[in-house]
């Protein structure tokens, strides 16, 4: 259980074990707690009763600073998080924290403002940015520690389609025996595409925990969470109202067209 | 940031302004009230006119009655102890008499449901009910022309959904002409009669929606092709190839056409 000094309890009866090697998502309603329950695995926030342990570590017995090595957390709202006077500096800020070698923080700078486009603006001020890119800088900054688990708190938000797509591909590059990545998130077409397990909250309580197809075309608990199910699962539950053959779990456009053209060829 | 624009936008339309993150979108928002030049320091070359108003020669705050603009995150923008409170708060600084102010913010708590939400304050309510007080605020000022910079993106999609049919009936039943800037596009494609797309600062393509997502620049500058645009173009069927559907059922109703004749 967690609650903040001031109010009623916000988490309530969880017991969740994520497993290296997962993609995991965390959905619900705006307010539901996924923020806080994020909180509660980098040491940012401490639980009222219950236990929270990371690698094996009860996050009460260590320090915020201890898990930030292991556990990187990037913010919903990217302001809160950049504050120097320029890209190379913010991005090199938590390396220096935790006494990498010049050479090291260097190359790792170059190497992460690459990775997300920003090479560019290396000597602005993160203030000059666009939302979008702040947002990527954030996640620069933030990665380039290489935690064990990565936490990203609503990372598509102000992202295009092109930017959507190549947080798509890094995700997967971090789907590994020695990875866990947390993605808190509000975009159904994107979770669906991105997490192998769905976790939903809905006023401080887990109500769904398994696949994101069977939980995102469930109107139980699609309603409880006030999520709407994506185009795809929209469009395959209709068509499936008339020819009960056609796919429920279709994720992807390419899926999509594959039982689209079988339908076609089935009805000639 | 913005380069060789010229733009005119008719009264009552409904228009989406997309592009790639970065490209300009919020300044090009931010000229049309004023908080570009006044606000936000920088260099303005040529005219940006609303209603007859050239916005370099008129201060923010007549613009504001002119032009609402509603922020992405609504605790940006809410300023005001109560929810009441909030929505005087706009014709208070403009020095609307009394009996005024009060008739305008009974009228919006009741046209936008927040009479229970009246004694709130801001931080209590969740966040889509923080952005339909935010909207609510902006219309105390009675603005024409209403522009919304990605309203939904802090919301759960329930809310966003909600918010984008308030505002599309803003545009329908009110008659404000509204300016939209949105990833979640495929929520209201239904509603907007136009689509303008900027990318690197520069105008690349306008158009009704069908036109404009046709045009390949569109998906080659990263702008989200909505999922059922993108499926019906790669089906093994020309009839279906060549439609452009602009919602779920649009796409469904294109199959069943052709699978049943």
């Amino acid at each position: 259980m967690f609650e903040y000094e001031s109010g009623h309890p916000v988490l309530r009866g969880l017991n969740v074990e994520l497993e290296p090697g997962q993609v995991v998502g965390l959905m619900g309603e705006n307010g539901a707690g996924k923020t806080t329950l994020v909180k509660q695995i980098n040491g940012l926030l401490k639980p009222t009763t219950g236990a929270v342990y990371v690698d094996g570590v009860d996050t009460r017995e260590t320090s915020t600073a201890q898990l930030a090595k292991k556990v990187g957390f990037v913010f919903q709202n990217a302001d809160h998080q950049l504050f120097a006077d320029s890209l190379h500096a913010e991005v090199a800020f938590a390396l220096r924290n935790l006494d990498f070698s010049k050479e090291e923080i260097d190359d790792r700078v170059a190497r992460y403002l690459e990775l997300f486009e920003l090479t560019r603006y290396k000597d602005q001020s993160p203030f000059l940015l666009s939302g979008g890119e702040r947002k990527r800088l954030a996640l620069a900054s933030v990665l380039c520690v290489e935690p064990k688990i990565l936490i990203l708190d609503e990372p598509t938000q102000a992202q295009d389609a092109l930017q959507k797509e190549k947080l798509l591909k890094f995700m997967d590059s971090f789907r590994d025996p020695e990875h866990i990545l947390v993605l808190v998130t509000h975009d159904v077409e994107f979770a669906i595409k991105a997490v192998d397990r769905l976790l939903v909250l809905s006023q401080g309580q887990l109500i769904a925990d398994g696949s994101p197809h069977q939980i995102l075309s469930n109107p139980r608990i699609l309603d409880r969470a006030r999520l709407l199910p994506p185009q795809l699962t929209q469009f395959a539950h209709k068509l499936a109202e008339q020819f009960p053959e056609f796919p429920l779990n279709v994720a992807t456009v390419s899926e999509a067209v594959e039982a689209v053209n079988q339908l076609i060829r089935s009805q000639r | 940031m913005l380069d060789n624009i010229s733009l005119s936008i008719p009264q009552g339309a409904f228009i989406g302004l997309v592009g790639p993150s970065g490209c300009g979108k919020t300044t090009l928002a931010r000229c049309l009230n004023g908080l570009i030049p006044h606000f936000h320091p920088g260099e303005l070359e040529g005219t940006v006119i609303v209603q007859g108003l050239n916005s370099q020669d008129h201060h923010a705050h007549e613009l504001a009655q002119k032009v609402g603009l509603v922020f992405q995150n609504p605790e940006n923008q809410l300023v005001a102890p109560t929810v009441e409170r909030e929505l005087a708060f706009g014709p208070e600084n403009l020095g609307v008499p009394r009996d005024e102010i009060r008739q305008r913010v009974e009228t919006l708590l009741h046209q936008h449901h927040l009479e229970e939400l009246r004694d709130k304050a801001p931080y209590e309510l969740s966040g889509g009910e923080q952005q339909r007080v935010a909207i609510a605020a902006v219309l105390a000022l009675q603005p024409e022309i209403l522009v919304l910079d990605e309203p939904t993106a802090n919301l759960d999609p329930l809310s966003a959904f909600e918010i984008l049919q308030l505002i599309a009936y803003l545009n329908q039943e009110m008659q404000l002409t509204v300016l939209l800037i949105e990833h979640r596009l495929e929520l209201v494609l239904p509603h907007i009669q136009e689509l303008v797309v900027l990318n690197k600062g520069q105008l690349v393509a306008r158009g009704p929606p069908r036109e404009v997502f046709h045009n390949p620049i569109v998906a080659e500058i990263g702008v989200a092709v909505p999922g059922m645009i993108q499926l019906l173009k790669q089906v093994d069927n020309p009839r279906i190839r060549s439609t452009t559907p602009l919602s779920v059922e649009d796409a469904v109703n294109t199959i069943l056409k052709e699978v049943r004749s």
